[in-house]
């Protein structure tokens, strides 16, 4: 529930009653239902005739939304997937910064498991990427722990080569599949924090 | 063996060892080839196959002709079809001096009997028949085992002619497909391409080494892998690693065919562990690389040493160990001009060369041979990007995987000679291994 400062819940109250007074009471007409609009009646002109409940609902209403959309940031915060140069698995700066925005999501819903999987690009061998990109998903995975993450909430898979998002023989395409994917595998994101009204 | 008198043995091979190592210019001489006594790398005997009757004669001698072709260690004379003089007989000797000219040492005169074929082989310059055999053709004609039959016969006779045994008579696995391969078997001279099972996503197909078996790891939808051993005979297949945790891959059959080698990894680094190939069991470390990443094992032919690939040093290199994995030791060395990436070690089955892929500064992999002698390094290609070497049971062929045409193909060559051909024509193939043989 949005809380208001008293003396100004309490002017709105005074003015939404001013407002009542003033109008003619209208010919019975449909009290205004709820938020969601139907498309048969025409809609009640919102300012006019929303009270205290009504607004108290629409303030729920918009709350439930920011609510949503900071849910579904988070899930896609804590799923963006990190890159890595050619043949290493060291986690760069930009990749450091990712997984910084993951920890505090997964520190705040402590039921959430992760399954992160490494991939490489498909210059060298077949046999050995697949171990590159267990080791590519393992450091991901040791930086997250390392900032206080339990270990047994990550799992760590490889893909090797076997799951290129392109096969073209270009960098534009090699850059691209050396990388870690990180997928929810149990749990709901249920704390977040909601970043506008 | 074809026998021949001692006198003229002994004569013959003092005359011959001058020509062993240069390429012969001319067709040898016959009196100075020794039939069957010793290969001399260099010098290739010239035989013809007589025209074999029967309505599937030709069939019976173009394999038999492809065969010791392919096996580059026998000259096959093509000969003329018009006019083509009869098969020689007791006391018809000026065919024999005939087939002389021709610069045939021997003739290969294959007979259709009810249970298969009556195989003579002629000594030219002995001017008669030097050995022969009866062999049995097992299936309809010009069918998968039919052909697998004629090649046990081409591989024996081309034993008798130049004492070693022909390489005709196997099988190649491999994965066709890039994403969800699965695995296939084909003979060795590209017929019959057979599916091994339905699994996508196989790799790193590994033969029993009776080869009634394949082990190969399997991609699954949440990542590598588990390891598989497929039942030529059953037609099936049994998952043998462990459920969940970790990546397995890169099974080998230890020469046993009772423990199988592979690579297990959880989180830091990967390391080559054994466990027993048909019975449950335990999985015991072998290689400890305390977080670096070890995979690709391959058997020494005695079952005591295994060479991997290793990035302890920072890179893919190839290392050798006991089967035990005390005494690790790095093979391959530092070379101006190359990415310092070498792997996929393959043993040959005579324990004297490891074939291996090494990267150079354009990204492209090309097939090296290391001698175990001396560590001597020899390259075989230069076209394309190569990988993938798998050595055949002569230790002298090599399947690998080669985008020399463009797409992704297997190819055999001849580390001798240097002399190759593309055995699969559908792309994206990969990962071949070359089956012991298959039959004698």
């Amino acid at each position: 529930m949005h809380r208001v400062p008293r003396v100004l819940a309490l002017s709105f109250v005074a003015l939404a009653a001013l407002g009542a007074c003033k109008r003619k009471p209208a010919a019975q007409a449909p009290a205004p239902v709820e938020a969601t609009p139907v498309s048969t009646a025409p809609p009640p002109a919102p300012a006019e005739t929303c009270d205290a409940a009504c607004r108290a609902r629409e303030t729920e209403a918009r709350d439930a939304e920011a609510r949503r959309a900071a849910i579904a940031a988070a899930r896609s915060t804590l799923t963006a997937t990190i890159y890595f140069e050619y043949d290493q698995s060291e986690i760069t700066d930009e990749s450091r910064a990712k997984l910084d925005a993951k920890v505090p999501i997964l520190s705040q819903n402590a039921a959430v498991r992760i399954r992160i999987a490494g991939h490489t690009d498909s210059r060298g061998a077949d046999e050995y990427n697949l171990a590159l990109g267990q080791r590519r998903a393992a450091a991901a995975k040791r930086y997250l722990t390392d900032r206080g993450i339990d270990g047994g909430r990550i799992e760590v898979v490889s893909f090797g080569e076997e799951r290129g998002t392109c096969s073209d023989e270009a960098d534009s395409c090699w850059s691209r599949n050396r990388r870690d994917e990180f997928e929810i595998t149990g749990g709901d994101i249920t704390a977040v924090q909601t970043t506008s009204r | 063996m074809i026998r021949l008198p001692y006198a003229v043995a002994l004569a013959a091979a003092i005359t011959i060892a001058p020509h062993a190592r240069g390429v012969a210019q001319n067709p040898p001489q016959p009196e100075a080839v020794v039939l069957g006594l010793r290969y001399d790398p260099g010098t290739k005997p010239g035989v013809l196959v007589l025209r074999v009757a029967g309505v599937n004669g030709d069939s019976i001698r173009a394999i038999l002709q492809r065969d010791f072709d392919y096996g580059d260690r026998i000259n096959v004379i093509a000969a003329d079809e018009g006019g083509f003089p009869d098969a020689p007989t007791a006391g018809r000797n000026g065919n024999y001096s005939l087939y002389a000219k021709l610069g045939a040492v021997a003739l290969v005169q294959a007979t259709p009997t009810a249970t298969g074929m009556h195989v003579a082989v002629h000594d030219v310059a002995q001017a008669k028949v030097a050995r022969v055999r009866d062999f049995a053709l097992d299936g309809a004609p010009n069918s998968r085992e039919w052909r697998m039959s004629l090649h046990a016969v081409s591989d024996e006779v081309e034993a008798w002619i130049t004492g070693v045994r022909g390489i005709a008579a196997t099988r190649v696995a491999y994965v066709q497909g890039v994403r969800g391969g699965k695995l296939y078997v084909v003979d060795s001279d590209g017929a019959f391409p057979t599916a091994a099972g339905d699994d996508a996503g196989a790799m790193s197909p590994s033969w029993h080494p009776k080869g009634t078996h394949l082990a190969y790891a399997l991609v699954g939808s949440r990542g590598c892998c588990q390891i598989y051993v497929y039942d030529f005979a059953a037609g099936s297949a049994r998952q043998i690693s462990a459920v969940g945790g970790g990546l397995n891959s890169t099974p080998v059959f230890a020469p046993d065919g009772a423990v199988i080698v592979y690579t297990h990894g959880e989180e830091a680094g990967t390391d080559l562990f054994a466990t027993t190939a048909f019975e449950r069991g335990p999985a015991r470390r072998i290689t400890v690389g305390r977080g670096t990443d070890n995979t690709s094992p391959t058997f020494s032919p005695d079952g005591r040493r295994l060479a991997f690939t290793s990035g302890r040093l920072g890179h893919p290199e190839i290392y050798i160990s006991d089967a035990d994995g005390t005494n690790p030791q790095l093979l391959t060395a530092d070379k101006l001009g190359d990415q310092n990436y070498r792997a996929n070690p393959d043993w040959s089955p005579d324990g004297r060369l490891i074939a291996y892929q090494a990267q150079q500064t354009d990204g492209r992999f090309q097939l090296n041979t290391l001698s175990l002698r001396d560590r001597s390094v020899k390259q075989h290609t230069s076209e394309g990007s190569n990988e993938d070497a798998s050595w055949a049971p002569d230790s002298r062929h090599i399947i690998f995987s080669s985008t020399r045409t463009g797409s992704k193909q297997l190819f055999v060559i001849d580390t001798e000679s240097g002399r190759w051909r593309q055995l699969t024509r559908n792309g994206g193939v990969r990962l071949p291994a070359w089956s012991p043989p298959l039959k004698r």
